[in-house]
């Protein structure tokens, strides 16, 4: 079977900080890693081909240096690997990432089953997977927990959906989100790393699409604008309790007792 | 060819924008400043810039026509019969927008088999309840429900549509907002509405200790998530005058790729959602047998011990008590935060509790920004006398 992995690389440290007085906002260093949600949906579609046969394609969308976690992929043990990179793909928001990333799929090839990571840790949305689907105009699943089984025209999962745990069965093609639960992601082999050394990430951009409107990819494709940005709001009416570890023990006591709570 | 556009006389490259971009969104090339695929548009260059050579291009999107659209929907969430109540805390905000408007706020609810949810529904004060009830939908199907709602958004064009942040509103809300090219603002913890009829959502944003106002300028309708807890849901009122309207699409379209085998109730575990008290602990306590303390502070309180990220990270906790952003909102009459340092994402899942009480041994830390009694102190001083006391009872002479 033919699959594909949308995978995203994120920043290291979430420390994004507004200064107070100049209004900037501060980070501490830009260091990157693959989404680690991501992880695990390159580990169920490894697991997929081992037991069904097939291809596993990773892809993302974002800049060239975005080639490090494609990399990472193969030393997982994926088969071929893309990035959609252009200017005019910049200040997407979750409906233009979706389109762009869609329009990829449909330049790659035909798949089976695409699978995504249930969030990013900086973006945080869960929204894209299932905007793919809709573009894609194939069916999808969230928070898949478990992949029971398999066959060569669909899947059986578990999906959590809080109160309650679902067994569904789905017909390809089809998109799936995974959760950590799903299973364990493999590390990347030194062995594998050497091997796929030379081995080529397409690079695409919107002149490869066959929809090629400027209007429909990165800022000018989002429908939501950040009209502002600002640092949390601080409560006003709030009392400070400084002293030794005895003082305020006693400070605290007295006043949940004041207010019932002992 | 971008979005933010750089007056290339003005600009005398001293690159104060490149420093500025907390994205690393900005490079020199060819001795020209460029904007990469990592540009949220959060518009700090431009105001970093000495020069103002830095400017927003127009996107030239075109606008929808807003006043085709009125009202706010209401995604009425119910699993097996059983309605959400994060469904009611929607209504609670859709009525103050729709107030403000001075329009309608309706629900709509998508099931199969239903005897007094609707009615249930109408006691909160809505306008009207679209019922669509079809053996088709008894289970939720990603393609069935998005027809549904796509009929029912066709039907009565509402300007802004709200859907829990719930397992089925994360996995629907998507598919709506993609099938009508429009935005959607996930897990929102504060909405206003503009007179023009524009939605503030507001969310914290970047991964960081930054919240974002974010708005759908040109398209309807708008969408937004909230999650669990977030708002606040209205009294019942006395005599409801809502209608319930009965609505319908044709079986051809609820066919589906998916089909639900089996559907287990998860055995309940003890949540921290509906808890009163809630003693929460951060990365401030440094081993895993130190949370021992914090339970036994918990147990005391009659409260449920709750946890941040990183400490489920280093497997601590579960996830169900996990607060925050992306865990679970709680709003209970007293919270204790211990070691945590109040992060917006931790923020998010915990600032409509009544009486917030925060230990931490950093006076500057951001939780004391929405703690109402600050203790800055060092945990392990405090807690363990602390619980003494509890433990003895009686009252402490004023210190
Ligand atoms: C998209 C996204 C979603 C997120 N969602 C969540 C979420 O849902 N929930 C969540 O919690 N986090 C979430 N995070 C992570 C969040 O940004 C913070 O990293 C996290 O909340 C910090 O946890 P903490 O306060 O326990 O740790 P820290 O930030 O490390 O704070 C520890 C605090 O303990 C204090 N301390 C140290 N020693 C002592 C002592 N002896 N006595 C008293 N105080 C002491 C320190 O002064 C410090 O303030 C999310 C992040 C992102 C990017
Ligand atoms: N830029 C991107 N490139 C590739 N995949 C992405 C990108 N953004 C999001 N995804 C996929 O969509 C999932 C959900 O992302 P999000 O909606 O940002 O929480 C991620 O786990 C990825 O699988």
């Amino acid at each position: 079977m033919d699959i594909l992995v949308c995978i995203k690389q994120v920043p290291e440290t979430n420390e994004v900080e507004v200064d107070e007085k100049t209004g900037v906002l501060k980070r501490d260093g830009i260091d990157s890693k693959m989404n680690p949600y991501d992880l695990y949906a390159i580990e169920t579609a490894l697991q997929l081909k081992e037991e069904q046969g097939g291809r596993v394609t990773v892809l993302t969308m974002g800049p060239p240096q975005a080639e490090e976690i494609i990399r990472e992929g193969f030393m997982m043990g994926a088969d071929a690997g893309y990035i959609l990179s252009d200017r005019r793909f910049a200040g997407a928001d979750t409906l233009a990432t979706g389109y762009t990333l869609a329009s990829g799929v449909k330049k790659i090839g035909e798949f089976d089953l695409l699978i995504c990571g249930m969030q990013t840790t900086d973006g945080d949305t869960a929204q894209v997977g299932p905007a793919i689907a809709e573009i894609l105009q194939i069916p999808h699943v969230a928070y898949v927990n478990k992949i029971e089984g398999v066959t060569e025209t669909n899947l059986t999962v578990q999906k959590d959906m809080a109160d309650s745990i679902e067994r569904v069965e789905v017909s390809f093609p089809a998109l799936i989100t995974v959760t950590k639960e799903v299973n364990q992601p493999r590390l990347p082999s030194f062995k594998r790393k050497l091997e796929t050394r030379d081995w080529e990430i397409k690079m695409l951009t919107l002149d490869d699409f066959a929809d090629r409107k400027e209007e429909h990819y990165g800022l000018k494709g989002s429908p939501t604008q950040v009209e502002r940005i600002f640092p949390p709001e601080s409560n006003v009416e709030k009392t400070t309790w400084e002293g030794s570890g005895e003082e305020l023990a006693g400070l605290i006591y007295n006043k949940l007792k004041e207010m019932k709570f002992v | 060819m971008s979005l933010l556009s750089v007056d290339y006389i003005k600009c005398n490259l001293c690159q104060k924008c490149v420093e500025a971009c907390p994205f690393a969104a900005i490079d020199v090339i060819d001795d020209k400043i460029e904007f990469n695929e990592a540009c949220k548009v959060c518009k700090i260059c431009i105001k970093q810039c000495p020069e103002g050579a830095i400017s927003l291009a127009e996107t030239n999107q075109k606008s929808v026509n807003k006043d085709e659209y009125t009202g706010v929907l209401v995604f009425a969430e119910q699993v097996e019969g059983e309605v959400h109540p994060v469904t009611y805390e929607l209504i609670g905000k859709g009525k103050e927008l729709a107030d403000k408007l001075g329009q309608d706020v309706n629900a709509v609810l998508i099931g199969h088999g239903f005897d007094k949810q609707a009615e249930n529904i109408l006691g909160y004060g809505v306008n009207n309840v679209y019922v669509y009830d079809q053996p088709e939908l008894a289970h939720y199907r990603v393609e069935p429900y998005a027809a549904v709602l796509e009929d029912c958004i066709q039907k009565f064009k509402p300007t802004i549509i709200l859907v829990g942040a719930t397992s089925i509103g994360r996995s629907l809300a998507p598919r709506i907002s993609t099938r009508f090219k429009t935005g959607l603002t996930a897990d929102c913890t504060v909405l206003d509405v503009k007179e023009n009829t524009d939605l503030i959502q507001i969310r914290p944003a970047f991964g960081g200790n930054i919240m974002a106002q974010i708005i759908t300028p040109k398209h309807r309708p708008q969408m937004a998530t909230v999650r669990y807890k977030v708002m606040t849901a209205p009294a019942e009122v006395e005599n409801p005058t809502g209608k319930i309207v009965i609505c319908s699409v044709d079986g051809s379209k609820l066919s589906s790729g998916v089909s639900v085998l089996q559907v287990t109730k998860k055995p309940q575990v003890d949540s921290i959602v509906d808890a009163d008290v809630i003693i929460a602990a951060g990365r401030g306590v440094r081993e895993e047998k130190d949370m021992k303390m914090l339970f036994e502070l918990a147990e005391l309180l009659n409260g449920k011990l709750a946890v941040t990220r990183p400490l489920i990270e280093n497997g601590w906790g579960s996830y169900h008590q996990q607060i925050g952003l992306s865990g679970r909102s709680v709003r209970p009459k007293l919270i204790i935060t211990v070691g945590i340092s109040g992060s917006v994402q931790f923020v998010a899942g915990m600032k409509n509790a009544e009486c917030i009480f925060a230990i931490n041994s950093d006076p500057t830390a951001s939780i004391f920004n929405v703690a109402h009694y600050g203790i800055v102190g060092d945990l392990y001083e405090v807690l363990p006398r602390l619980i003494e006391q509890v433990k003895e009872g009686g009252t402490i002479d004023a210190l």
